[in-house]
């Protein structure tokens, strides 16, 4: 017989025990930090005791040994008040996935604790000002020269781009056809010639830190290519697609459930004729929206979470919670602030916040357009008669 | 150190709106509500854990609740506490404070070996405040009350500041002792991912009537004194009345209204600025 979808009590009591820290700790200040662009990183430390950090990362390296449902379930609720956060989170787990997967045992021993414990920020940096999605025609080079490695290249609309632990693909030769092949490496902050850029002034998903990384002369040894030299590619693809792609549509749920509540909340408190405005079947109309896309969202979230952690591929699903649940999230912050009139637009609400933050998930981990390629590619492979 | 912590679980207050009161049993209708850890006592374990990690021992935590209570015996296991003990048997059920006590006493004799006992000062649902001094007299251990201040002096004795009407007072108190905590005590820890995973396996025993060396005529409704009386909702309604006559005519009627429901209106003849030497009464 097939199951209806429940968590499990320990999924139920880490969303509880989640959802504790974030009403305390970062709903009051969720405003703030999107306001001075701030990203909160004393709350890193915080969110390492809490496991938050090395949530799916096998404890014998510092973390929780739980999964990517349960990483979901922490960047849902995070998201749920600050989206902003979220994704500094969910890019911290990017790094720390892709260090998991591919790395060697001594690489993961290196940097996986300290990044558990949230006494050092990790990222992912791939982009570049040729685009994200042109993932082969990346310019960074990196060149084998008297047995160190030497990079040089610009990274850009980099999360974390003050990360102390970065996982950087670079250029490193041609196949038999021509194309680039890409390798990984682990560049830790500090490391000559490795230095911040340009931070960029976002729309949303602020309090998270978005820049450029310049890197001239990078040298690094062999031991920090992670994984293969030429499966930079196989690694920078299976960790956004996987863990990136998941975050994001993580981060959409919290938003769309924030569209929920804030939605709700409203319509019982705005009395209008007399009523409270829930009462009008207008309202009523925006709410049933948001409340679908919100559980749909869910639905293809954690399922497609529910696979990887059960070692299926996973790829198209993600894509598919990404694309539906960045897109839901804009239509229903859009919906809500619609229920709310002139109140929507005001700031000392968050619904105004939640649109900026949808719109801004949209290009994160690949834009609408290239989720809709996949997918397709996908059904049209996968549905043939 | 051996530390007993006793929780209660009290509707979650989200759920507030969903708390009823059954007129018949005049109680308080919990079924299909939400618990949680009655927050003050969350005060309590986090002191409990924090006495164990200067001292070492064991933190066991103790509830007398219906059988879903396991699940806020599993938080207070996530939190870090030890082991778990769960009172529940339809005999304990409809107990007032004297018999909570009462049970509550017998399943810490039971546990047997302690040198700390802590209880949150009130709950956030009956918020009676009598559970934690009536436990502390079954068990006939030096017990206190608010407690927001606490250090240990060794292993023998805590140094103790208790809140009090207007101030606060100071005690050295040997152990065993009783500690109803305040909120203010300390900050009680958040739940880890790696608690959670730990209290899976830690023990919770279940303990009815028939563990327990009770004597019946003491438990539950039967062993309660405590009966509520009358349960009705006030009349508030509101009545509107529009005067006529002159505005003093008007004023007149007012004050009288006024003075008949008992406020003192006092008449004064001092001229007021805006009217010549008309004055007001």
């Amino acid at each position: 017989m097939m199951q209806f979808f429940q968590f499990t009590e320990e999924q139920e009591m880490l969303r509880k025990a989640v959802r504790e820290f974030v009403e305390a700790e970062v709903a009051p200040k969720a405003a703030a930090w999107d306001e001075s662009d701030t990203c909160p990183m004393e709350l890193f430390p915080i969110m390492g005791e809490l496991g938050i950090n090395g949530i799916f990362v096998p404890e014998e390296f510092g973390g929780a040994g739980m999964g990517h449902t349960e990483r979901a379930i922490c960047i849902e609720e995070i998201a749920r008040h600050s989206a902003g956060l979220a994704i500094a989170l969910m890019t911290h787990h990017l790094g720390m996935a892709a260090i998991l997967d591919f790395g060697t045992q001594e690489q993961k021993a290196k940097y996986l604790p300290e990044l558990c414990a949230g006494t050092k920020l990790g990222g992912l940096a791939v982009t570049e000002p040729g685009g994200g999605s042109d993932f082969s025609g990346q310019k960074t080079k990196a060149e084998f020269v008297c047995g160190q490695w030497v990079l040089n290249g610009r990274k850009c609309f980099i999360t974390n781009y003050h990360a102390d632990v970065n996982v950087i693909t670079t250029v490193t030769g041609q196949d038999e056809k021509g194309r680039n092949q890409l390798t990984a490496f682990i560049v830790e902050k500090g490391t000559p010639g490795f230095n911040v850029g340009r931070h960029e002034n976002k729309l949303g998903l602020r309090g998270s830190n978005t820049g450029d990384l310049n890197i001239n002369d990078v040298k690094v040894g062999e031991e920090n290519v992670l994984g293969k030299v030429g499966a930079g590619a196989k690694i920078g693809m299976a960790c956004i697609s996987e863990v990136g792609r998941a975050g994001m549509a993580a981060i959409c749920v919290g938003i769309l459930r924030g569209c929920v509540e804030e939605g709700v909340k409203f319509a019982n408190e705005r009395i209008l004729y007399g009523k409270p405005i829930a009462k009008l079947q207008a309202i009523q109309f925006e709410i049933a929206n948001i409340r679908t896309d919100y559980e749909a969202s869910k639905l293809l979230l954690y399922s497609a979470t529910g696979k990887k952690d059960a070692k299926i591929p996973a790829a198209t699903d993600f894509s598919l919670a990404k694309y539906f649940s960045s897109e839901a999230a804009v239509r229903s912050s859009k919906r809500a602030m619609d229920l709310m009139g002139g109140y929507g637009v005001i700031n000392e609400y968050p619904v105004g916040r939640f649109l900026r933050d949808a719109l801004a998930s949209i290009p994160s981990g690949g834009t609408s357009h290239i989720q809709q390629l996949i997918i397709a590619g996908s059904t049209l492979s996968d549905f043939k008669a | 150190m051996n530390i007993i912590v006793c929780i209660k679980p009290v509707p979650d207050p989200q759920y507030y709106d969903k708390v009823s009161i059954d007129p018949a049993t005049k109680r308080i209708t919990r079924e299909g509500i939400p618990t949680i850890i009655n927050p003050v006592d969350k005060n309590g374990i986090e002191a409990a854990l924090q006495l164990k990690k200067t001292y070492g021992g064991k933190v066991t935590v103790i509830t007398m609740a219906p059988p879903n209570a396991v699940e806020n015996l599993r938080e207070a296991l996530a939190m870090g506490a030890d082991e778990a003990v769960l009172l529940s048997d339809r005999a304990f059920g409809g107990a007032d404070t004297l018999a909570t006590s009462y049970t509550l006493a017998k399943g810490i004799e039971k546990i047997g070996d302690y040198d700390v006992i802590f209880c949150g000062a009130e709950s956030a649902d009956g918020a009676t405040a009598q559970v934690a001094s009536q436990l502390g007299e079954w068990l006939t251990i030096p017990h206190l009350w608010n407690v927001f201040s606490l250090e240990p002096q060794d292993d023998k004795a805590l140094h103790v500041k208790t809140k009090v009407e207007n101030g606060s007072m100071e005690w050295a108190v040997k152990l065993p002792c009783l500690l109803g905590v305040a909120r203010e005590l300390n900050k009680p820890r958040f739940i880890s991912a790696m608690g959670i995973i730990k209290a899976k396996n830690k023990p919770i025993a279940i303990w009815g009537k028939v563990d327990l060396a009770v004597e019946d005529e003491r438990l539950g409704l039967t062993g309660s004194p405590t009966k509520a009386g009358e349960i009705f909702t006030p009349d508030l309604k509101r009545k509107g009345e529009i005067l006529t006559g002159t505005l003093e005519e008007m004023v007149d009627t007012v004050i009288e209204r006024l003075r008949t429901a008992g406020v003192n209106v006092q008449a004064t003849t001092k001229a007021c600025d805006c009217c010549e030497g008309g004055g007001q009464k």
